[in-house]
């Protein structure tokens, strides 16, 4: 892809944080930034798309095959799109002994959904993930999205339902039989 | 233990030791002013071999040993290993958001024994929030001039960085953590060699496990003599439990290496949770084989030397709790899901053989399995087992042999006409 083609965000809208996360790095390394470069992308949305994977490329003088092979390798990026949140919800088997497993289902029910489904508006994606470091404090999930990752521990059905008010503007199923 | 050690937030009196004039205020730092202005490198390294300090990652290794293999090459690198991504492992996590600095201080104090001008802290990319926070401490200590340029008016200078992880347990393991920084695929390496030879950009790098590091202040400003009153001869110091699963309460338990697991269970956690019976214990997270709650196993001492002796490993202490209402074989299955997600897929034996375990455990799971595919099952971790890059191969098979070995009705019990489905408990579950 040509230089005049590439796309400019990352470099005139957050041209301080480059900078500073290239400081991180010795100057004839900077394929080190790859990765806090595509967590700085997912503050414009949470899908690295040609021209974030192209412009970072750029960015370090390396092939986008390669920042695509890093998109592929590790779980937090994303090559296709889904909800603007991403309600991770940990039902590896230490929070699985705490009812994890129930406790998931219970928020795809709420949302309408199944695991790894995305709500029709757009705003959720629900996915089981492996252990948070969080096991003491099942059920729990997190929340990815522009603005980063949040953790949410020790939940109730209804401590989800106020997250999710929160984080979609929206108003979701009441009845009480999806409640605890 | 009277004091905690690690978990110093605890005590009580004290105030928030994750503000930094309080931290200083308690002493803080001054195990690294001492270091950098009045010792010697190698005087530091000698120190934390004679403390006994090993290890706190996984296997134990010892630090002070550690920081003397390195190549005489400059530049070197120092990295902590806030990974933590091990089922049941919560320790780390909460070191750095309520004693942020005493990790941080034992990092500094690891850098300068090593001379190495830059250190890293990978953590893992969930820790997003939790490292905003560390950056913002790295600050502070930058403008306190105890980070920087010619620290203590010496010729040391250091420099702190962040590296966050994106979801990988495998970059754990620390070679595959160092390919990570270099912004390449988490794929361990070939070792040797080692990082101390080659880490970090091929040069001399130290990789430490969160909690190791955060023992070293107190080993230079109490001695390496306490240290090594704490503990068992061969594992020394305070240790921090992670307690997980069917705990009455779950938890990190900060003890003196040695206590038995009937301490730190029934003693310290309140037993089993609904009073019901423990059936077994997965003492190192999904990565070593399950033990039988015995009596044999709840009086052993939970240390290096004693767990191995049982047939399974401390690791990083992170201690799952399986009660009598579980099945066995369903815990290996959700441990199998876990490797199956988390091999790196570099050598064929762990891709192909945690997707064939998986597959198999689901189908026993799901009441679908012959006699031949729990056969098949172990033929399939024997492939497996001893013949991978790193350990993580190894870790996936622990959970299928001690499973079936141990229980094995809870394999069986879900095949149609298995042998000894008479006297199975489980069959009309
Ligand atoms: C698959 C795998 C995962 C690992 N995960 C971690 C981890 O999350 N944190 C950690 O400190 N060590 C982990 N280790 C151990 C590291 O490779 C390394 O031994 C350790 O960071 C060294 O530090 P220590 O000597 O202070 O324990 C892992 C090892 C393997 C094989
Ligand atoms: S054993 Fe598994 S995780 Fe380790 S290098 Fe091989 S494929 Fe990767
Ligand atoms: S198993 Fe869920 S946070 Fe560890």
């Amino acid at each position: 892809m040509s230089s005049n083609t590439a796309n400019q965000t990352l470099r005139t809208r957050y041209s301080a944080e480059v900078k500073d996360i290239l400081q991180r790095y010795p100057d004839d390394q900077k394929r080190s930034a790859v990765m806090p470069l595509l967590f700085l992308s997912q503050k414009e949305g949470l899908q690295a798309t040609v021209s974030v994977m192209s412009e970072i490329a750029q960015i370090l003088d390396i092939s986008i095959t390669q920042v695509a092979s890093i998109v592929g390798f590790y779980t937090l990026y994303y090559a296709h799109s889904g909800g603007k949140n991403r309600i991770q919800i940990c039902t590896d088997l230490p929070c699985a002994l705490r009812g994890a497993d129930d406790f998931a289902d219970k928020v795809c029910e709420k949302l309408g959904v199944k695991l790894g489904e995305t709500t029709e508006d757009g705003e959720f994606t629900v996915e089981s993930v492996m252990c948070l470091a969080a096991c003491d404090k099942a059920p729990m999930f997190q929340v990815q999205n522009g603005d980063g990752i949040t953790y949410h521990e020790r939940q109730t059905i209804s401590d989800v339902q106020a997250v999710i008010e929160q984080l979609g503007n929206v108003e979701i199923d009441k009845s009480p039989e999806g409640a605890e | 233990m009277t004091e905690y050690l690690l978990l110093r937030h605890r005590n009580r009196g004290e105030e928030n030791i994750a503000d930094l004039d309080t931290y200083l205020s308690l002493g803080g730092f001054e195990a690294y002013e001492k270091v950098v202005t009045t010792m010697t490198p190698q005087e530091v390294i000698d120190i934390v071999k004679a403390s006994g300090l090993r290890g706190r990652g996984g296997a134990g290794f010892p630090t002070g040993l550690k920081w003397s293999f390195l190549s005489d090459r400059f530049p070197r690198y120092v990295v902590a290993n806030s990974d933590e991504s091990e089922p049941g492992t919560f320790k780390d996590r909460e070191i750095m958001e309520h004693n942020p600095f005493q990790f941080l201080e034992g990092l500094m104090i690891c850098a300068y024994a090593a001379q190495a001008e830059v250190a890293y802290n990978y953590c893992r990319g969930e820790f997003w929030e939790l490292t905003q926070v560390l950056e913002s401490k790295v600050r502070q200590l930058n403008d306190r001039g105890l980070l920087g340029r010619r620290v203590f008016d010496t010729d040391y200078s250091l420099q702190i960085n962040h590296h966050l992880g994106a979801g990988a347990y495998i970059c754990g393991e620390e070679s595959a953590l160092l390919e990570s920084i270099e912004g390449k695929l988490g794929q361990p390496r070939l070792k040797p060699p080692f990082p101390a030879d080659r880490g970090l950009y091929q040069l001399p790098t130290v990789v430490n496990n969160t909690e190791t590091l955060t023992n070293v202040p107190l080993i230079i400003s109490r001695g390496p003599e306490w240290y090594k009153s704490i503990g068992t001869e061969k594992s020394c110091g305070p240790k921090i439990m992670c307690l997980s699963g069917h705990a009455k309460h779950p938890g990190n338990y900060e003890t003196p290496l040695g206590i038995t697991f009937r301490e730190l269970i029934f003693d310290l956690a309140g037993g089993i949770r609904d009073d019901k019976a423990l059936k077994a214990i997965m003492p190192s997270g999904a990565s070593a084989p399950f033990l039988p709650a015995s009596d044999e196993v709840l009086d052993t001492p939970l240390t290096y030397e004693d767990i191995p002796k049982i047939g399974s490993q401390l690791g990083s202490a992170s201690i799952i709790l399986l009660d009598e209402t579980v099945d066995i074989s369903w815990a290996a299955l959700k441990t199998m899901k876990f490797f199956e997600h988390e091999s790196c897929g570099k050598c064929t034996p762990c891709r192909e053989g945690t997707y064939w375990m998986y597959h198999l455990l689901g189908r026993i799971n799901s009441d679908k399995a012959e006699q031949a595919d729990v056969d098949l099952l172990g033929e399939v971790a024997q492939q497996v087992v001893g013949k991978c890059l790193c350990p993580l191969g190894d870790f996936a098979t622990s959970a299928v042999f001690s499973g079936i070995e141990l229980f094995q009705n809870d394999f069986n019990s879900h095949i149609p006409d298995a042998v000894n489905g008479a006297d199975n408990p489980n069959k009309n579950k």
